[in-house]
């Protein structure tokens, strides 16, 4: 049956007089969009995902991309997406694979808050001229302090929980070894020693060569337990159980046999070649009893240094399930929203399943100081911080930290062309082609990362100040510094911030 | 802006309304005519047993309604209305009503978080306000300059070892008797001079330990703070200090290692409770601290990076705090000693003690 299949999304443009016929842009599309035909570059649109590395690679200036010209009748409920995802499981039949975040929900609640400041009545702080302090503890807090008397001094009777010490709020989530390349994870651990944070192994286990970075690493125990024994959860600096991620709740991994090469082989204690498959529960967590074991035993194997964190995806129960988790013993929970970013989920989930981070955090943060716990355990947010206003609205909805992953990849050159799941990353990130990894220089990609940290930090600072504050615990929570513009009264609620002008 | 000071003699002599008066109406300028107060310790001491609670009424009928909920929960040994004067700038809103009462056997043991609870209740009912609720002291406050508030309620007819008083320029709320200072919990007066601009983070701490915010203003929040950490977690006056103003993380790195633990620890735990923004504060206690001898003491503090005024003084027995030193010097020509206390640190006056 002939069929119109689809249209091209975009059109790559050469401009035939600039060209110098180098070639280079071919070497560079890994997605096969250029080849050489007739002594020239031809195009095949079909193929381009615009993840603009020819673009940047012509030494001409002669590739743009474009926007396909030709475009399909406008309809406002079948939009062009929603008829080329039916052209495409027509004639595959299969789950239409998607990377990154959520693209169906377009509104984000941190654009619809409003940051304070102070005028008059209250001085602004320079942050070029008083201190202002970022550092930030994860991890179980004291409901109250006990002296003792010794004499003439006092000493400390209570007994701290181990804490993770950060030096910025702002923490590298957790990308798996396997998802992404090896020189990709280097460059965000050693960005995270270099701001003083923490980056996350992901489930995949901890190659060689990051262990001289892990006591900023957060070692992640997933439910493939891959890569999973006695060093590495020694070496870490926390430990992470994942439970759920925001791009796909309550869907287990899978990385194809094909990525397990010899070296992620290892990480994962798998066999080369053999599929990786996270199953969508912990096969041993069936309750939250279960969860609390997990939680013990791990405290149990690191012998009660280490601070261990709980992560899930913020469903419609986060709440609940946050207080239980809490309960279970975790000394951080981590709440991811439904616009986290991912190598690759099914769409219909990554599009449709989850709440937004924002009334999460908030309803989780209320709950919890609702029962009395909130001290015992760090919340952090993750999944939609763009930029350090996103940063500072977590913080003052009640988040102890936020963890970035799609902001972190950007700074390494990632251009949300949305192909992780095709392993074919031209920007050496979520690939282990060695051709295209060798593309990502982890030095100078931990730089770059740095630099946003550093960056996002003396934003904080100006915000900070300029809200009179000289420490970011008194932002955490501190909701009365929010306003909402253009909310309705029942987000607001949930929120529990007041609208903008009253 | 506002005005605050503090007077105590250490010896626990009486003084007269008159010092306190003077002195603070030395420092009109820094307030608008919307709110005044006084605190005063050792102003009962034929019912030194009894909690003396100070209500504000909205409505003199509403009298028999909070007598009837007192009832429920206190035994009343005497109740009067507390005198007043008409004062032509002082709107009659609300008749001000003193109560004395004891606890119920049965409660006894937890006698001072059962009259903390029930002046929460009191009030969220809205009508009536609990203006103080500790033993042998009252706060006196409404609507007005601190001379007019003072002449208002007759304080030239009390004496007291130790006095509060503040003038007020209400900047974050609107001006009405209940957002005048001091605010007072047991047996705990505070006079601020600042805007917190921690208040929600402090706010919502304080309601997960049980604290109800009822007064519209960040300064509320300093009276609760004080009292969980000073009565209820039995921290010594100088680590409370630490804790509402606490040393930059650079400062704590360079500490002796005890102490570096002991200072990381309140951060770490008390970062909630920390109190951000510029503020000037003076705190009277009616009771022997932990930690500390004597009836009494009174702290003065300032923001750590001391964005607010705060000078103290000594004369023979009796420690004066202030805003400016001119408050001072109109009520104490020649001071043995004058001083600005540093950044954060506290300046403490113990009753029958040394500064
Ligand atoms: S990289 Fe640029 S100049 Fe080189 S072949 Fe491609 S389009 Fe032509
Ligand atoms: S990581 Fe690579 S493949 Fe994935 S969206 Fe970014 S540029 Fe594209």
């Amino acid at each position: 049956m002939e069929m119109y299949s689809s249209v091209p999304e975009f059109r790559v443009v050469i401009d035939r007089q600039a060209c110098r016929l180098c070639k280079r842009c071919i070497e560079n599309c890994s997605f096969g969009a250029l080849e050489w035909r007739d002594n020239k570059v031809k195009a095949f649109d079909d193929r381009c995902v615009a993840c603009q590395r020819c673009v940047s690679m012509c030494p001409e200036d002669a590739i743009a991309l474009r926007r396909m010209p030709s475009v399909m009748s406008a309809h406002p409920i079948w939009t062009e997406n929603a008829r080329r995802d039916v052209f495409t499981q027509s004639r595959t039949g299969a789950i239409l694979l998607a990377s990154t975040g959520n693209e169906l929900h377009e509104r984000v609640i941190f654009d619809n808050l409003l940051l304070d400041a102070c005028q008059v009545t209250n001085p602004a702080i320079d942050p070029l001229r008083e201190p202002i302090e970022l550092r930030t503890y994860i991890g179980r807090k004291p409901r109250f302090v006990e002296l003792e008397e010794l004499g003439d001094s006092v000493r400390l009777k209570t007994e701290l929980s181990p804490a993770l010490r950060l030096e910025i709020p702002i923490m590298i989530a957790q990308m798996s070894y396997g998802a992404i390349s090896l020189e990709a994870h280097e460059a965000l651990a050693r960005a995270a020693v270099m701001r003083g944070t923490t980056m996350g192994s992901g489930e995949g286990g901890l190659h060689k060569k990051l262990y001289p970075y892990a006591d900023h690493i957060i070692v992640q125990v997933a439910s493939g337990r891959f890569g999973v024994h006695p060093a590495y959860l020694k070496a870490g600096a926390a430990v992470e159980v994942k439970i759920g991620q925001g791009a796909k709740p309550g869907i287990g991994g899978h990385l194809p046999g094909t990525k397990i090469t010899e070296e992620i082989s290892e990480a994962r204690m798998i066999p080369i070649g053999a599929d990786a498959i996270s199953p969508a529960p912990h096969h041993d967590i069936y309750s939250i009893e279960d969860l609390a074991q997990l939680v013990n035993s791990l405290k149990e194997a690191t012998r009660y240094k280490k601070p261990v964190l709980v992560k899930i995806a913020a469903v419609h129960n986060v709440a609940a399930i946050s207080s239980g988790i809490c309960r279970a013993g975790a000394d951080a929970i981590v709440i991811d929203g439904f616009r986290a970013g991912t190598g690759a989920t099914p769409k219909v989930i990554r599009d449709n399943v989850g709440i937004p981070i924002e009334l999460a955090l908030a309803s989780v943060d209320q709950r919890l100081r609702e029962e009395g716990i909130r001290n015992e355990t760090s919340i952090i947010a993750s999944g939609t911080i763009r930029n350090s206003g996103d940063v500072a609205k977590a913080i003052a909805l009640g988040a102890d930290a936020v963890k970035i992953g799609t902001a972190a990849l950007i700074a390494l050159g990632c251009t949300v062309c949305k192909r992780c799941y095709t392993g074919k990353c031209a920007w050496g990130i979520a690939t282990q082609e060695p051709e295209l990894r060798s593309r990502l220089d982890p030095v100078e990609g931990a730089q770059r990362v740095s630099n946003l940290l550093l960056a996002w930090s003396i934003e904080l600072k100006e915000i900070l100040g300029a809200a009179g504050i000289n420490s970011i615990e008194s932002l955490r929570g501190n909701r009365d510094r929010l306003r909402g513009y253009g909310l309705d009264h029942t987000t607001l609620e949930i929120l529990g911030v007041q609208p903008a002008g009253s | 802006m506002c005005s605050i000071l503090g007077i105590v003699n250490e010896n626990g002599k009486l003084f007269s309304a008159n010092y306190i008066i003077e002195g603070i109406s030395l420092m009109n300028e820094r307030c608008n005519g919307l709110g005044g107060g006084f605190a005063a310790y050792g102003l009962y001491p034929e019912y030194k047993d009894y909690y003396a609670l100070h209500i504000l009424l909205k409505d003199v009928e509403l009298k028999d309604q909070v007598t009837e909920m007192l009832k429920d929960y206190v035994n009343i040994y005497k109740d009067e209305e507390i005198e007043t004067r008409n004062v032509e700038r002082i709107p009659q809103d609300y008749t001000p009503w003193r109560f004395f009462v004891d606890v119920p056997e049965r409660y006894t043991n937890d006698a001072d978080n059962y009259i903390i609870d029930l002046a929460m209740k009191i009030n969220s009912t809205g009508g009536a306000l609990v203006i103080s609720s500790g033993k042998n002291m009252g706060v006196f406050k409404a609507i007005g300059y601190p001379d007019e508030v003072a002449k208002l309620y007759k304080l030239d007819n009390y004496k007291a070892y130790m006095w509060l008083a503040h003038g007020r320029y209400p900047t974050n709320t609107r001006g009405w008797w209940g957002g005048a200072h001091p605010f007072s919990i047991l047996d705990n007066s505070i006079v601020h001079n600042g805007e917190i601009t921690s208040y929600g983070t402090n706010k919502r701490f304080l309601e997960s330990y049980g604290y109800k915010c009822s007064y519209f203003t960040d300064s509320e929040v300093l009276a609760y703070l004080w009292d969980l950490l000073v009565r209820r977690h039995k921290l010594p006056i100088e680590l409370a200090s630490e804790v509402l103003a606490p040393p930059f993380w650079e400062q704590i790195e360079r500490m002796p290692p005890e102490r570096r633990r002991i200072i990381e620890a309140l951060r770490m735990t008390y970062g909630p409770a920390m109190v951000n923004g510029p503020f000037g504060i003076v705190i009277a206690n009616g009771s022997g601290l932990t930690g500390v001898a004597g009836n009494g003491t009174m702290v003065g503090l300032s923001d750590r990076i001391k964005l607010r005024p705060l000078i103290c003084a000594r004369k023979n027995d009796t420690t004066f705090m202030a805003s400016e030193e001119s408050a001072i010097k109109a009520v104490c020509k020649n001071p043995d000693n004058v001083w600005a206390p540093r950044a954060g640190e506290p300046t403490v006056a113990m009753v029958n003690g040394d500064v």
